[in-house]
Parts: structure tokens; sequence; C-alpha cells
């Protein structure tokens, strides 16, 4: 037990991070497997991690976001309009490049205007991606107009149900995420002066880093993201609703808070996404196998955030 | 902005300005008005209450089953004001004492409120509350609707609140000059704490008069209304960053609002579209905000 302690003791701040959320992981996993039986099958563990997978798409892009100091409000109602979107060109024209287009092109589109608000027009990243939120949804519920689209075609359901060697399809698309994104932020300019902008944007701007061009990439990559996810999501339920991706925005805010990424900018990894996504995939999951009714799930979401917020907030203050 | 509507409605919309329309307005108007006031001052002091809708469902589904089960309408008000003041006291303890972001800080209680609800009801309504608290939706008082009465009364205490007292000067100062107040040796967490209280306040009232509206109890009954009134602060002039703007200018908001969603209810357009029509305001009204502050 002390040598973890000192092992932890020694650790660079980021790894220390990463460690404790693994060591908190393993706690709940050992916490399920002991309270309810059928937690450590490999059926519901392969659940779990694609769980964990899909939120890890959207929760990715949203991370970035909230590194360089901003906030995305609109990608749960970016995931339910690509995913109608992209749902009624595949019901209408039978092919799924032309539903992946649509459905990746929308979400990106929608990213470019919250940049656009954002840079252009000088709002607030926070309201001004809630007020795209509600504008979203309110085209979505009139273009659905209380419809669902059944019925996806077996090779595109393939992206959110199929399975390579064992392993979900969504799980090698994280991954993918997970690799390329961990390279771009960490290991090139652009990346790194992503962190810069969070962490004092007035000293970014001043020392030549072109913010504005990064915050519009930024805002882009979370809306393709959403796009993204909305297809992966789609495959998986077979059909698309316009309340699809309601409850998404804050549980993708809990994944992001969890994995240790800071709310004031300049401080979180992906690797700590990917981690939060899990430890919020295995507390729904838990949940749900011990019989508590869905009617928790807000609830609990809201205290993970307040928690994971209180945490941050101790931290910085710590740190200051 | 708002003459513009009415002008356009009622040449559009047949039954725009007959006189039970502007009448329906103005009632529906008064419950968006007990949410624009409150949400006034807290934008003044550079935050953001989105529990408001999640708290006022809540607080909607308190009342209506405590009204139900013990017949007494006191009871149930009582409940709804400790409920609303709880998460009052909530937000402002996540925003003053512990620093979180406002919009972090209430959308976590947003999402705490929405659960509370949702567990209490099970997704179902709850229906049929006693004609005592039916008739605060449709009585009158010396001739006006009680609800108009009730939501005057509000405006002009917290206009004498506001501008009248010392916390009030201070809640203004809290928005453009924090610093200066905490150098003054004030304990500004207080300050923070009250206004995000009267929030909770003010949703508990207006939780009476949409419980009286429909009658009961719906755990999904006021979701998104609180940005129908962030849409009605932003549009009369209140500002995120600067501490300006007024209690005058989210009444016209409020109104502004208010027709539009009529206006487009008679031109026979879904609720999903006025949605859209108020999400498209605020966006217009942040961007005039953003180009004055830039001269």
């Amino acid at each position: 037990m002390k040598s973890i302690v000192d092992l932890l003791h020694h650790m660079s701040p980021e790894r220390r991070t990463l460690a404790l959320r693994l060591i908190a992981m393993a706690g709940l996993g050992l916490g399920l497997a002991v309270l309810a039986d059928s937690f450590g099958s490999m059926n519901n563990l392969v659940t779990v991690l694609r769980q964990a997978s899909l939120m890890f798409l959207l929760a990715s892009g949203l991370s970035l976001v909230i590194i360089s100091g901003g906030l995305d409000l609109s990608i749960g109602a970016n995931v339910s309009l690509s995913a109608c979107l992209a749902g009624t060109v595949i019901a209408a024209t039978g092919s799924s490049i032309a539903g992946v287009a649509v459905g990746a092109g929308c979400g990106t589109l929608i990213g470019i205007v919250n940049g656009w608000l954002i840079v252009g027009l000088r709002i607030p990243s926070f309201i001004a991606t809630y007020g795209t939120m509600w504008i979203l949804h309110g085209v979505t519920y009139w273009y659905m107009d209380g419809q669902t689209i059944h019925g996806m075609p077996s090779e595109f359901r393939m992206l959110g149900s199929g399975f390579f060697g064992g392993i979900p399809l969504p799980v090698y698309l994280m991954s993918l995420f997970l690799l390329a994104g961990t390279a771009f932020s960490q290991r090139t300019i652009w990346g790194q002066q992503i962190y810069a902008i969070g962490a004092n944007p007035v000293a970014a701007k001043l020392s030549g880093i072109p913010v504005n061009h990064r915050m519009l990439l930024v805002y882009t990559m979370s809306g393709f993201m959403a796009g993204l996810a909305s297809l992966v999501f789609l495959a998986r339920l077979n059909s698309a609703e316009a309340d699809l991706g309601e409850a998404l925005t804050l549980q993708a805010i809990a994944a992001v808070l969890i994995g240790g990424t800071s709310l004031f900018g300049g401080r979180g990894t992906l690797a700590g996404t990917l981690l939060g996504s899990l430890i919020l995939a295995i507390v729904l999951n838990g949940m749900n196998l011990l019989g508590i009714s869905a009617n928790w799930q807000p609830f609990i979401t809201g205290v993970i955030v307040i928690v994971s917020v209180l945490f941050d907030s101790l931290g910085r203050r710590r740190r200051a | 902005m708002l003459f513009g509507l009415i002008v356009i409605f009622s040449l559009t919309a047949k039954d725009f300005a007959s006189s039970a329309n502007v009448w329906n307005v103005g009632t529906q108007a008064t419950l968006l008005l007990l949410l624009a006031l409150p949400m006034t001052l807290v934008i003044l002091t550079e935050g953001l209450d989105l529990s408001m809708g999640a708290v006022l469902s809540l607080c909607t589904v308190i009342l209506a089953s405590v009204d139900i089960a013990s017949g007494s309408l006191g009871l149930g008000l009582g409940a709804a004001l400790a409920v609303g003041i709880t998460f009052g006291v909530l937000n402002g303890w996540l925003v003053a004492w512990m620093g979180v972001t406002p919009f972090v800080a209430t959308l976590g209680t947003m999402g705490l409120a929405q659960g509370l609800a949702l567990v209490a009801t099970e997704g179902r309504e709850t229906v049929g509350v006693t004609a005592e608290l039916r008739s605060l939706w449709e009585g009158h008082w010396v001739g006006l609707p009680i609800p108009i009465v009730g939501a005057l009364v509000a405006y002009v205490l917290l206009h004498v609140v506001l501008y009248h007292t010392r916390f009030g000067a201070r809640v203004i100062a809290l928005g453009g000059n924090r610093e200066a107040l905490r150098l003054a040796g004030l304990n500004v967490n207080w300050y923070l704490m009250l206004v995000y209280v009267i929030a909770g306040v003010c949703v508990a009232v207006s939780a009476m008069l949409l419980t009286a509206r429909i009658n009961g109890g719906n755990a999904s009954a006021a979701i998104g209304m609180e940005f129908d009134a962030i849409a009605a602060v932003l549009v009369g002039g209140t500002s995120f960053t600067s501490g300006r703007g007024g209690l005058l200018g989210s009444l016209f908001g409020v109104l502004t609002v208010s027709v539009l969603r009529n206006g487009l209810n008679l031109l026979a357009l879904q609720a999903s579209v006025q949605v859209a029509a108020v999400g498209l305001l605020v966006i217009v009204a942040l961007a005039i905000d953003a180009r004055a502050g830039k001269v």
C-alpha cells in the first residue's frame, strides 16, 4: 500500500490524475462485481465498453473545447438533428455512404456555425451554444413531427453493433480517435496552442497564436465528433427520434469532468476523458443491473457533475 | 423589436389584436416575467441560472402532490417554497463559496431537479388540484386576473429592492465591480447567495401559477422555460459582461418573447418552430450586444 502511495507521489500531475481514475474505476468495477453477479460476465463487459466508446466519441470533441477554455452545450441537440437527417437519407436512398456523409456533414456545419458565433460575433461560448442548442432542438422536433425512423440497412448497423475479432466496432473507432486526438493535442504545435489558449487567452494572443483560427477549429471538431457519434448511435439503436441526444450533453460534460479536464481551461487529456467515459458507463450500467430505475439517471449525472466541478474548483484554489 | 412584431402579427394573424387575445398574452406573460425578473438579477452579477425550468417543474410536482394529499394549499405552497429556496441556497453556495462557474453549477443542479421530479412522479402526471389552488390562475382581484396582480407586485417589489436599497446597489456593482466591493471589505458571497435565493423564491411563486394553470404537476411542465427567461432578459438589453441593463428592459423582453410565441401560435406554427424562433432571437440580441460593446 505504501509503495502505491509513494508511486503516486512521484508521478507527474497528469499521470497521477489518470492513475487515480484507474484506481477509482477498478474499485467501482470490483464493488459491482460483488453486488451484481452479471456485471463481470463477458457480455456485460462488452456492453459497457461499447457504451463508453460511444460516449467517448462525443466527449472527446467536447474535451478539446473545454481545454481551450470554452464550452459546447449544443452537442446533444447536434446528435439528434444529425442522426435524424442521416436516418432520413438512408431510409430514402438506401445508401449508407450518403447517410454517413449527411450525418457527419450536418454535425460539422453546426460546429462551424458555433465557431463563427463565438469567434466572429464574439458571443461567449456557453450562451452561443446554448442558443444554437435550442434552435437545433426546435428544428429537429419540427422536422420529425413526432415520427420515428426505423429499419437501417444491416451494413450500416454494423457501425454500431458489429464485431471484429470479438470486439465491437465502436471500440475500434474510439481507439482510433483516442490515438489521433492524443497525438494531435500533445504532439503538434496546433494542439499545444489550444492548451495555451485555454490557460491564458490574452497571453496566447500576445505571443502570436492565431487564436481565432484555433478556436474555430476546436468548435468545428466538436461538431464533427457529434455528427460522427450520431451515426454510431443511429446504427446502434436502429432508429432515430427527435429526443435521441437530449440526455447526452450532461453525460458528456460529466465524462469530461470526471476525466480530470478543468473547466477553467488549459488542463486535461483525452486519455482522462476515456477513463471518465468508462467510469460513467460503469455507473449507469451498474444502476441498471442493481434494478435502479432509469429515472434516477439525470439525478446521478447531476451529482457527478457537481462533485467533479467542486473538486476542480478546490484543486484550482490549491494550485493558486 | 416589440413594436415591429406587434405590427407584423396584427396584419398577418386574424385574432392577434382581439381583446381576448391581448388579455391572454398578458396572463401568459406573467409566468415568464416571474422567471425573467430574478434572471435579470442573476445575469447582472455575471451569472446564469439554467436550473430554473427544472426546479419550476419539480415545484409543480411537489406543490400538486402535497396539495392533493393534504387538501391544504398553505402546506403545498410551503413545500414548493422550501424546494425553491433549497435550490437557491445550493446554487448560491456552489457559485459564491465554491467558485464554480454559474452555468455549470446550475447545469448540474438542473440535472438534480429534473431527476428528482422524474423519480417523484415516475414520469406520470399528477392531476386534479384543489379548487382553491386553481383559482389562483383563473380568479380575479379588483377586476384584474390574479396572475397579473401577482406579477405586478413582484415587479414593484424587485424594482424597489434593486434600485432603492443598498443591497440592490451592491447587486448591480457585483457585475462590473466585484473586486471593488471585495476591497471595500464586503462579503460578496452573501450577496450572490441572496440573488440565487431570490430566484428560488420567484420560481416557487411561478410554480403556484403554473400548477393552477395546468391543474397539476408534471416533471417536464417547464423544461426549457429558463431559456425563454434568458431570451427575455437578453432582448431587454441586460448584458452578461458589463453589469448593464435592468428590470424595465426585461419587462419589454418578456412581452417581446410572449408576443412572438403567441403570434407564431396564431399562425398555426408548432411549439418547436417557436423554440427555434426564440433561439434565433437570442443569437440576434447577443450579436447586437456584442457589436455595441465593441464601440
